[in-house]
């Protein structure tokens, strides 16, 4: 039940042009100016420039890590953020209300510290044995632990709101608890579960402090985008960074633009 | 048959049916009558599987069900608020039951096609449900229930969520439609004249209990007490006794056997007029009078009659 399908259905009540132009003022300073001035940024050494920033082998190996990663990450967070909201507003059991509290912790910790940890407890001093730092798994686990709240919010209330009298419908007719769940519950959660892994997939490419230090940086193998691109600052190449910055952001809006697709398809007989 | 025997059923301290027993005739329309609150939705759905009894006995056809799942109990369930599918077409939704059966293609596209014409959606196949009105959704569940062919129609308030014109439409055509298809029907409702008007049996519960089971004119003219006489239709009580008001006799001189009131006022409802009354000591009595009576009478607000009750039919327990 998106906000755009709401409105498409019944106009709503014209927001007045102060609004309008609020909002219009707002994302154009907050959003819109400083996108545009990587991308003018970006072309600053011109069109050749550009191309070789972007085309450069570490360059497209950071990339391709960074987009394959952070769709790893939004798939399983899929999976497993249904499944917490499943726990969550089905089953009953003692601290659910912290156990509630404690999903969104993970946007709440800084996400250098979130690192630090990670690295103390996965690393090579790992108190539990475990050492995959410096390993593309790493840089995928860090991931899922600063991505893990968006699908359980984003399908938790929509799980609350599933008519249990359509599955109850669905048993009367002779469907097992399994067919209820593939059949009846999870097309009607597919939308929010899209949307939900979408702002994962968008959080995790752009991720930088929970990987700097547990990716090891290693290049042609851990190296993501952003890290990379933290890396050409540093060593004095702003037009690169913009450059490699701008395909980054162009990835993710056709990556997002696919996923909200889907969501919308899904969601088309949604009332 | 469809029995339920001394079905009882528990919610935290309140109970929701205290030892009900019933029995469900082959091809009957049943009603289940009564006030919110009063078990007649749990019961239904005792029969159904979708809830489970503290104690008693759930039976279809002479089988014991009770600890078999709503899956297996070959039912038809439809629900107040439709409950349809609502990311599958008109036509997926009817097909549901069949497509779990794994029946054949060819067979399913026959048996919705059928369903569809006899429910009126032949031409909203690929439809989904938010593109039908609240009318046309409970058809479609409807369809939905009968394509699985159950033993048993289970309707849960099926028309509450509608409105009063649409509400008596589907009223009729369920009655037809029942003439058409003959399933066991048990139908959940708190609308007496909705009961009274499609069903061949009426059972009317109160707090959990079962209060009395007959045909709806047999519950109007033989209420078992106080409660079913109060639900069935308006009461007035004379002398210490309960009738229906179309069963008083206004009389303009005092007679052995008739009580002295007062005309407090007159109230013309089309062909029904009905006169309120004060009793001596009491008040909050109406007679409903024709029309034509009314006229013949001659009386106004303001005159002292007396009342003579032609067939009461329950004695107050406690004139207090």
């Amino acid at each position: 039940m998106s906000a755009v399908a709401l409105t498409r259905r019944r106009p709503a009540a014209r927001s007045g042009a102060l609004a309008l132009g609020i909002s219009t003022l707002w994302l154009s300073v907050i959003v819109l100016l400083p996108l545009a001035a990587v991308v003018v940024r970006s072309l600053d050494g011109g069109v050749g420039d550009f191309w070789d920033a972007v085309s450069s082998r570490q360059a497209v190996d950071a990339l391709r890590f960074t987009v394959l990663v952070s769709l790893a990450t939004a798939a399983i967070d899929a999976v497993t953020g249904t499944l917490l909201a499943w726990v969550l507003v089905r089953d009953r059991f003692p601290g659910k209300r912290i156990v509630n509290a404690l999903i969104d912790l993970p946007f709440a910790l800084p996400t250098i510290v979130a690192g630090l940890t990670l690295l103390a407890l996965y690393g090579p001093t790992s108190p539990l044995g475990i050492d995959i730092a410096f390993t593309q798994g790493a840089v995928l686990l860090a991931l899922l632990f600063v991505t893990q709240p968006f699908v359980v919010r984003s399908v938790q209330p929509v799980l609350i709101e599933v008519d249990r009298e359509m599955e109850e419908a669905a048993i009367s007719l002779g469907a097992s608890n399994r067919t209820v769940f593939l059949r009846i519950i999870l097309p009607n959660l597919l939308p929010a579960i899209l949307s939900g892994a979408g702002l994962a997939f968008a959080r995790a490419v752009g991720e930088f402090g929970s990987v700097v230090l547990i990716s090891g940086n290693v290049p042609f193998d851990t190296q993501v985008s952003s890290v990379y691109i933290f890396k050409l600052i540093e060593s004095d190449a702003p037009i690169s960074a913009a450059a490699v910055s701008v395909v980054l952001l162009l990835v993710s809006v056709l990556v997002l633009a696919g996923i909200r697709l889907l969501g919308r398809w899904g969601a088309r007989h949604d009332r | 048959m469809i029995a339920a025997r001394g079905i009882t059923k528990q919610f935290g301290d309140f109970v929701a049916l205290d030892d009900v027993t019933i029995e469900i005739p082959d091809g009957s329309l049943t009603a289940l009558l009564g006030p919110s609150g009063s078990g007649k939705s749990t019961l239904l759905r005792i029969i159904a599987g979708l809830e489970t009894p503290d104690r008693g006995v759930v039976e279809i056809h002479g089988r014991d069900q009770t600890h078999v799942p709503p899956q297996r109990r070959e039912i038809g369930f439809v629900f107040q608020h439709y409950a349809a599918f609502k990311h599958m077409t008109v036509r997926d939704n009817v097909a549901f039951g069949l497509k779990i059966r794994k029946q054949p293609k060819a067979r399913i596209d026959a048996r919705v096609n059928e369903l569809l014409e006899i429910v009126g959606l032949a031409g909203h196949q690929k439809r989904y449900p938010n593109q039908l009105s609240g009318g046309q959704r409970q058809r479609m569940a409807l369809a939905r229930a009968l394509a699985v062919e159950p033993r048993v129609l289970l309707l849960d308030e099926p028309f509450g969520a509608l409105d009063a014109k649409v509400r008596a439409d589907l009223r009729e055509w369920l009655r037809r439609l029942h003439d058409e298809v003959h399933v066991t029907t048990i139908l959940v409702t708190h609308d007496q004249e909705e009961a009274m008007s499609i069903a061949d049996r009426i059972a009317v519960m109160d707090h959990g209990r079962i209060e009395q089971v007959g045909h709806p004119r047999e519950l109007y003219d033989r209420p078992a007490n106080r409660f079913v006489m109060g639900f069935l239709g308006p009461v007035s009580e004379i002398g210490g006794r309960l009738v229906r008001p179309h069963d008083i006799v206004i009389e303009l001189e005092p007679s052995p056997g008739a009580h002295e009131a007062q005309i407090t006022r007159i109230v013309h409802l089309g062909f029904e007029v009905r006169v309120e009354l004060a009793l001596a000591r009491r008040d909050g009595v109406f007679a409903q009078l024709t029309r034509d009576e009314a006229q013949q009478l001659e009386v106004s607000e303001g005159d002292i009659v007396w009342l003579r009750a032609t067939n009461a039919l329950v004695e107050a327990p406690d004139p207090a």
